[in-house]
């Protein structure tokens, strides 16, 4: 059973003319077209995912990780043009072509995104528990005891003390705060959820700690994962297959040990011996 | 039955930051594994012995030929088969230890041992009750099993990464080199931890240094000399063979 089949996928920034895709890319080494100046953030990717399963996406900056995760994730991106065939299990159609409503409840529901900065996913003004029950309210949940009872599980469950559940999230230290937003994306079971760099901003020691947590939910939840990350360790821990991107494209895809062991494109060699 | 048949496999690099530069792994090698049997691969220093096992794992994808594996499903080619049936085979059937143990930080080792237990549906208690069997079968000191292995010796690591890889009992199990940083006593005890806690039913392939180990557990010898398989004997007829080191 396929949990999401992406064809084709394309966000471009700009007017987009006929030659943006031919002279956009890993070859011509360049995201931006020649001829409009629009920006190629990612095109031609294809990809797929069964439910459980965790897919790593890493390049560096610019490469159009993020473009493509957030896309994944139904994010809108307001100035830019999207194309290509997004199918979801359980939604008739292209995702990319939905209604507001349907978009929300998905977003609500079925899909949820780990933004990289944590001041995008969370409202600090608010309680840590006050985070993760918003979007329990907003999927329409309105028993105040299953809310509490259901939040409160999940601060036991990411392993943040419970019992900080009612002070403001600004108190909370940056690994805290991460943990907040992954049982937020947890709290209404969703079947995917992407997560955008997801060690950005944490101390190497509590880096280790998010992720072995959340490896541990992943599996425990089998809920599907999109991991963006430039760094190789984070996708090598996490991930089971890894896409490789370059100015917009999917340059190379495999198993994770194969893609870091033996690499085949010329720009995964040299990432991988990038390492330090 | 054969659980293993290994036809025409080649592997080349092809590294670009060479100027290209195509480095040829091994070269066309063929051979069967029998269910229940204990191969050792030996050779020289990059005759090509863990390119072969990467290779059988598809860590390394094979250039040409064919790694056909017999599942109750059917075969599977990892030559050639989607990243979902390598996947798949992974979970069910197919085990790999590198020479390293490449752990999550801050598990403590009975935690890493006891990890592919708990992935196969053992519980927690369980699955920490048979770890703690292995490290110590495999003397490992009690007072370091509830510590992290990223502070360990070489030795100690080597022996949670062992300990790690065969508590799940896999079908079939590639070692590369797990007794490489043993001293002779430690060695030994690796040895009878293999032979006890594995059942017939498992199928190893492991790539060994030590002569006295491949005596002790292999039932065919395989020998690698610069990628191609120079040839292939059962172990009484291995015996008193000079290695080529």
């Amino acid at each position: 059973m396929t949990l999401l089949e992406a064809t084709d996928l394309e966000v471009v920034y700009g007017s987009r003319c006929h030659e943006c895709l031919s002279s956009t890319g890993s070859r011509a080494g360049t995201n931006q077209c020649v001829n409009c100046g629009s920006v190629v953030a990612c095109a031609r990717a294809d990809l797929s995912l069964e439910p459980g399963d965790v897919l790593g996406i890493v390049g560096e900056s610019g490469s159009g990780k993020s473009s493509l995760a957030e896309l994944l994730a139904l994010e809108q991106a307001s100035e830019a043009t999207v194309r290509g065939d997004l199918q979801y299990a359980g939604y008739d159609g292209n995702l990319l072509e939905i209604d507001y409503q349907t978009r929300h409840d998905l977003r609500t529901s079925e899909i949820s995104l780990v933004h990289q900065h944590i001041r995008d996913g969370l409202n600090l003004e608010f309680t840590g528990g006050g985070n993760v029950a918003e979007k329990l309210l907003s999927a329409g949940h309105r028993s105040y005891a299953d809310v509490r009872e259901r939040v409160s599980d999940l601060f036991e469950e990411t392993e943040i003390p419970v019992d900080r559940i009612d002070d403001r999230t600004n108190t909370y230290s940056g690994g805290m705060q991460r943990r907040v937003q992954i049982a937020r994306a947890l709290v209404t079971n969703p079947d995917l959820i992407v997560l955008d760099e997801p060690t950005t901003g944490l101390d190497v020691s509590v880096q280790a700690r998010v992720l072995d947590m959340f490896r541990r939910v992943q599996r425990e939840e089998n809920v599907a994962t999109i991991v963006v990350s430039h760094d190789l360790s984070v996708v090598r821990l996490l991930a089971d297959r890894t896409l490789v991107m370059r100015h917009g494209r999917i340059v190379e895809s495999g198993l994770t040990d194969r893609v870091m062991e033996d690499p085949h494109h010329e720009y995964t060699q040299t990432l991988i011996n990038s390492v330090i | 039955m054969i659980i293993l048949s290994v036809d025409g496999l080649t592997k080349t690099f092809d590294v670009h930051v060479l100027g290209d530069t195509r480095v040829v792994g091994l070269k066309d090698v063929s051979f069967d594994v029998t269910d229940g049997e204990f191969l050792a691969i030996v050779g020289e220093s990059g005759s090509g012995k863990s390119s072969l096992l990467k290779c059988l794992y598809r860590t390394y994808e094979p250039t040409s030929g064919s790694v056909v594996y017999t599942t109750p499903d059917g075969p599977v080619d990892v030559a050639s088969c989607s990243d979902r049936a390598v996947m798949s085979l992974r979970r069910d059937a197919l085990g790999y230890t590198s020479q390293f143990l490449d752990e999550i930080p801050r598990v403590p080792a009975v935690d890493v041992v006891a990890r592919p237990l708990v992935e196969k549906g053992v519980g927690r208690a369980d699955a920490r009750e048979t770890a703690r069997t292995l490290l110590s079968a495999l003397s490992v000191p009690a007072e370091l099993w509830e510590a992290y292995p990223a502070t360990f010796s070489g030795g100690e690591r080597q022996r949670v990464n062992l300990a790690q890889a065969i508590a799940p009992k896999p079908d079939l199990l590639l070692l590369d080199e797990p007794t490489s940083a043993l001293d002779p006593n430690t060695r030994r005890a690796a040895i009878d931890l293999l032979s006890s806690y594995l059942t017939s039913d498992t199928t190893v392939i492991g790539v060994f240094h030590d002569t006295d180990v491949v005596e002790a557990v292999a039932d065919r010898v395989l020998v690698l000399d610069d990628g191609r398989l120079q040839h292939i004997v059962p172990i009484e007829a291995y015996e008193g063979r000079v290695m080529s080191e």
